[in-house]
């Protein structure tokens, strides 16, 4: 069986997997990391969304062997320690951007990608970005509303840290 | 999903050779058709062959008059392209309309077009623009290229490495999109070619991609087109849209990609 080695959340990790392994069975079977969901298993609901070298993908839909070498982040790698969450999970909360939370690691893994593609996204281009994001709870509304606010608080902690 | 031997060669004469060694290959490139469709069962290949090793399938370049990409550049990377946006924004605007964001990090050109479904966007694109397919034993005209639904002209052991675009005057992508799948229900590509004009129309037609010369005629002589002379029996019908609606929509688009390219 081929083994791969990537970095996850700043850890150098290996393991030794079927070629049919997808991404997110390595992540939440081989290392334990269940933040990143599986909802659809089609490629459609984006619950499994993680970063990929720096861009957002659906994890369900992509080999583990494939991500041999790549350093990837998921939901457990965004906060630097377990008190301060990342201000994009930080805006989830204030905004009530969840009710039953199983689409929320996606969501907010797909919104730092769009942030980072454009720190200063409108409603909607937040909305077109979400297409591959299905909530069946919250209607979206405040979701969006989150997002904008964590674009905001994102865009702040920049500039502080310059 | 069943198994299956995985090989990344790091180059594409490496990888014609694994196919030609294998039973039942199947090239992987952004596999976001190829790993759900392997996962629902509908294809089981003995071996899969990633062309994620080969670097030299990846990246843009613009001399003016052609714009070449590299067969496994991602749909973001033509969409954010400085040089796509310049010469063929047309392209570029329709690259960033495909599925959603995370496919477009994976999904690739040569992956789309090699598999020719029947409502994707490239092979409009490709069609209207006449594009030239370059492969590991030959260059093709995107008029020889594609030869039906999910069919195309690669023999077996064919790899696409880039695709040409010859730089039109004015171009312009009118897509009526399935509001669940984001596929074309119908997607009209116009390009106004040195040729004269080109349409070509995605998601309506059971052979797939195809030409309307009519249409080109009638833009030609200065007409404002539209889709009477489509033979409704060619085209699909499903549950999203009959065939009568989609011929309509063939000529409504038609009109908006005309009018968007100016």
């Amino acid at each position: 069986m081929p083994s791969v080695s990537m970095t996850v959340n700043g850890k150098q990790v290996s393991g030794t997997v079927e070629p049919r392994t997808l991404l997110v069975q390595f992540i939440r079977e081989n290392l334990h990391l269940t933040g990143t969901h599986v909802g659809c298993d089609t490629s459609q609901c984006g619950a499994c969304v993680v970063h990929v070298d720096g861009a957002s993908v659906k994890s369900c839909a992509m080999l583990a062997v494939e991500a041999d070498g790549s350093t990837v982040t998921t939901i457990e790698g965004l906060a630097g320690n377990a008190d301060v969450l990342h201000p994009m999970q930080e805006a989830f909360r204030d905004n009530h951007g969840l009710q039953c939370g199983f689409c929320t690691p996606g969501m907010v893994m797909s919104a730092i990608d769009l942030v980072n593609n454009n720190p200063t996204p409108t409603d909607h281009e937040i909305r077109d970005w979400l297409e591959g994001n299905i909530c069946r709870c919250t209607g979206y509304h405040n979701i969006v509303k989150s997002i904008a606010a964590g674009a905001a608080a994102m865009k702040g902690q920049k500039a502080a840290a310059e | 999903m069943y198994e299956f031997s995985y090989h990344k060669p790091s180059s594409v004469a490496d990888a014609a050779q694994a196919i030609g060694a294998a039973d039942d290959p199947k090239i992987l490139a952004g596999g976001q058709t190829l790993l759900p469709t392997m996962k629902q069962r509908l294809a089981s290949p003995s071996d899969v062959i990633s062309l994620r090793g080969c670097r030299d399938l990846v990246g843009i370049s613009s001399d003016g008059s052609t714009v070449t990409i590299g067969a496994m550049t991602t749909h973001a990377a033509v969409a954010s392209s400085a040089d796509v946006q310049k010469a063929i924004p047309a392209l570029a605007a329709l690259a960033g309309n495909i599925g959603d964001a995370q496919v477009r990090n994976r999904g690739t050109i040569g992956g789309s077009l090699a598999n020719n479904d029947p409502a994707a966007d490239y092979p409009a694109a490709t069609l209207a623009l006449g594009a030239t397919i370059v492969t590991t034993k030959r260059e093709l005209s995107a008029d020889a290229f594609f030869t039906g639904m999910f069919e195309t002209a690669l023999e077996e052991d064919e790899i696409i490495t880039a695709i040409r675009f010859p730089v039109p005057h004015a171009a312009a992508y009118a897509k009526f999109d399935n509001p669940a799948s984001r596929y074309a229900l119908v997607g009209v590509f116009y390009a106004k070619t040195s040729d004269g004009p080109r349409i070509a129309i995605t998601g309506a037609g059971q052979g797939g991609v195809f030409r309307s010369t009519e249409i080109e005629d009638q833009i030609a002589a200065g007409k404002t087109p539209d889709s009477s002379s489509i033979n409704e029996s060619d085209l699909n019908a499903d549950i999203h849209a009959s065939a009568a609606y989609r011929k309509h929509l063939i000529g409504v688009m038609a009109k908006r990609a005309v009018a968007a390219a100016g």
